[in-house]
């Protein structure tokens, strides 16, 4: 689950990480309101979106009075911030974040994550403030530091030292704060069973204080259940309405730009439909797994979701019938496509348990269904449905 | 022939009572698996049959405790149907338990939990397949998992992959070409998983009774490549590759929790690459796993059945009987 930077901000304040006080704003009063209550005399103005980029997007001002401020917010609040994370389509931005200034000396990067390969979670900091971490990766893979956190004793100070003597934070008041800073960083992302935090850039002001200019923080959707009170950080405004409309309906549902739908059991023979649909010479429309139970129910359901994007000239139905019988999901189809008016053509395949059954069903169903008798021949079918 | 789960497993059931529990145990025991506990803590002492939907065909006898199951049992492998915000509590019980194998099924298990179930099991040398899996069956053997039965042919083909129903697919097309399998094992689709590629490419590629190897992979991670680098350096029986998301979007979780490019890494491209180059026929299209490890196999069978055959005469280890029988299953799959 992604956040706004505001959002990750109260979160971080609560663990003691410094971070610059601030005030959101759904309005152009509101951003005024927000600024005079900061009081000082430089402000900055920051789109809340959940991408990155905002900055070189113009989603990011430094206002100098309260005019510029209200000059700002007018002009961000309501623009459609595009940035290398949005896609080319952008994204409205509806909120904005009014920051106090910062006395800026320096611009570091700190993130917490998962470390696939070891299994375990790492802090990793770098001198490279302000660009992406995946660059600064590849170019100067040395100017990263990586402590890796044994999880029987989590992060230690020894570990805080060792990266702030890293980040040439070494001695007086920086190098405590810093890693006080990093401490309490890494109390926030355990107590909020977050799975990604990156503080880019992390400030060092000229005052000596360490500050998260940034924060981009995601949880782990698997343990938001034992966190009820982020429910209400979600924005879906930020999310797709059809996977919204889907996640309705339990229905694993993700957009994209495509033309053939496709509606498939299980995660990895999802994917690999999309492939075959775009080996056919088609594009993928979404990725659509109806899980174990796929009946008339979910079809039906499935079926609405995928013809609402009208860009959809086909569908391709995948489903390996394990557990569930195929010739219940045949008729599910039938049922589905006869309440559901679908007018693109259909293709099918359906193998597994009771396989026959299901193509009997569906060549009598009176319906025109493109029969499948396995992937290859689906993907034949599909690059002949999108050529008639 | 077969890694890890075979008919001398002795399987406990955690979460035997529930309704997943219940409905796989039943289609456990119906393949013959040897189901010899289950464990729901609370109603330890019981004998259970099923419930009115899904009946056993024996009945199982039920421990409050994994230890218990040990103790009384002799449970040496574990399967576990216990919902997520407690399936991380069941692997390491398992563990302690003195369990070598632990099977988790059990998808959205948190990933903090995941981290201190790693640590925990890697200390106590324990086996961990999955979580968020499908588990592992030995056709003919034993089929600790979700999976459907009558898909798989008992035979010579090692399947591994990190997807359900993907795994169901290659596994179809093997038996629809009248190859059969070794042992087919989900590792899962979780960011943290116990069993990695390299981990089973290893036990397959010292298993004499399997000759060769299916991998399904999907996006994200890189355990992959590092699959990948070990076949390169220590394997030479045939492997066929498929990464599963290439047209996958980057910043999207696919359906399963790893299945993500994160800053350009993981992409189903680098994957390919990766195992290409170190000699693995990676199919472009899913729907070719099948077909390419048939061609394998022919081209690789020839010259390794003469030498095998000569093998025969020399080595006294296995029973003629048993080679040869072995040798008239596999003699009809070059031709079909």
């Amino acid at each position: 689950m992604k956040i706004h930077e505001y959002q990750g901000k109260d979160i971080l304040r609560k663990y003691g990480v410094a971070v610059p006080r601030g005030e959101v704003a759904f309005t152009v009063d509101q951003a005024v309101d927000g600024a005079k209550k900061l009081g000082g005399s430089v402000w900055v103005v920051k789109a809340q979106i959940h991408a990155g980029g905002r900055g070189k997007g113009g989603g990011v001002k430094v206002a100098k009075s309260i005019d510029e401020v209200k000059q700002y917010a007018k002009q961000i609040l309501g623009m459609t911030l595009i940035t290398h994370q949005t896609g080319p389509e952008g994204r409205l931005v509806k909120r904005l974040l009014i920051e106090e200034g910062a006395n800026i000396d320096k611009e570091m990067y700190v993130g917490i994550t998962l470390d696939r390969v070891k299994s375990r979670n790492v802090v990793m900091v770098s001198t490279e403030g302000g660009m992406e971490i995946e660059k600064v990766a590849e170019e100067h893979p040395e100017r990263i530091v990586k402590e890796h956190i044994d999880p029987a004793v989590g992060f230690q100070q020894f570990q805080a030292r060792k990266l702030a003597f890293a980040l040439g934070l070494s001695s007086g008041d920086v190098y405590k704060n810093a890693v006080k800073f990093l401490m309490a960083l890494y109390r926030a992302y355990e107590a909020t069973d977050a799975s990604l935090f990156e503080i880019n850039p992390l400030v060092i002001t000229k005052e000596g204080n360490v500050i998260a200019l940034d924060a981009k923080v995601n949880f782990d959707d698997n343990s938001l259940y034992r966190h009820p009170e982020f429910a209400e950080l979600r924005d879906t405004d930020e999310e797709e309405p059809l996977e919204i409309e889907a996640s309705k309906s339990n229905l694993n549902y993700i957009k994209l730009d495509g033309n053939v739908g496709c509606m498939v059991n299980g995660a990895g023979l999802a994917m690999a439909t999309m492939d075959i649909i775009k080996l056919a010479g088609g594009e993928p429309a979404n990725f659509l797994d109806v899980g174990g139970g796929a009946n008339a129910q979910t079809v039906e359901n499935g079926f609405k979701i995928i013809l609402a994007d009208h860009h959809v000239k086909a569908i391709l139905i995948n489903i390996f019938g394990g557990i569930v019988r195929c010739d219940r999901v045949a008729n599910g189809v039938v049922e589905a496509a006869k309440k559901v008016h679908v007018n693109v053509p259909i293709v099918i395949r359906l193998a597994g348990t009771n396989a026959d059954i299901a193509a009997d069903i569906l060549k009598n169903s009176g319906m025109s269904f493109l029969v499948a008798e396995n992937l290859k021949d689906a993907a034949e079918k599909v690059t002949k449905a999108l050529a008639a | 022939m077969s890694i890890l789960v075979n008919k001398r497993t002795r399987l406990v059931v955690q979460g035997i009572t529930g309704g997943e529990g219940t409905f796989h145990t039943s289609q456990m025991l119906a393949y013959g698996t040897n189901v010899v506990a289950g464990v729901t803590p609370g109603k330890g002492g019981i004998k259970y049959k099923g419930n009115e939907k899904d009946h056993f065909n024996r009945a199982v006898p039920v421990y409050d405790t994994v230890a218990d199951a040990v103790q009384h049992e002799g449970a040496d492998t574990s399967i576990i149907y216990v919902p997520a915000g407690f399936a991380g509590d069941a692997i390491m019980e398992a563990a302690d338990a003195g369990i070598k194998l632990v099977v988790c099924i059990t998808e959205g298990i948190p990933v903090k939990d995941m981290v201190n179930v790693y640590e925990y099991i890697s200390k106590k040398g324990v086996r961990l397949i999955g979580p968020n899996c499908p588990g592992i069956i030995t056709p003919g053997e034993a089929k600790v998992g979700i999976m459907p039965a009558f898909i798989h042919k008992p035979g010579r083909i090692g399947v591994i992959s990190r997807s359900g129903t993907l795994t169901y697919e290659s596994v179809w097309q093997l038996t629809e070409r009248g190859i059969g399998q070794s042992t087919c094992i989900g590792i899962g689709g979780d960011p943290i998983i116990g069993t990695r590629f390299i981990d089973a490419i290893k036990l397959f590629n010292e298993d004499d009774k399997t000759d060769g190897v299916i991998m399904i992979g999907e996006i994200g991670g890189s355990a992959e490549e590092e699959a990948a680098e070990y076949i390169k350096k220590n394997v030479s029986k045939p492997v066929v590759g498929f990464i599963a998301g290439r047209t996958a979007p980057p910043g999207r979780r696919m359906g399963h929790a790893g299945a993500i490019i994160s800053g350009g890494k993981g992409t189903a491209k680098e994957k390919m690459d990766a195992m290409r180059a170190a000699g693995i026929r990676v199919v472009e299209s899913p729907a070719l796993m099948g077909e390419t490890m048939k061609q394998s196999l022919a081209k690789k069978y020839k010259a390794k059945y003469t030498i095998k055959a000569k093998k025969k005469s020399v080595s006294k280890k296995k029973s003629t009987a048993k080679k040869s029988n072995r040798k008239k299953k596999s003699t009809p799959k070059k031709k079909r």
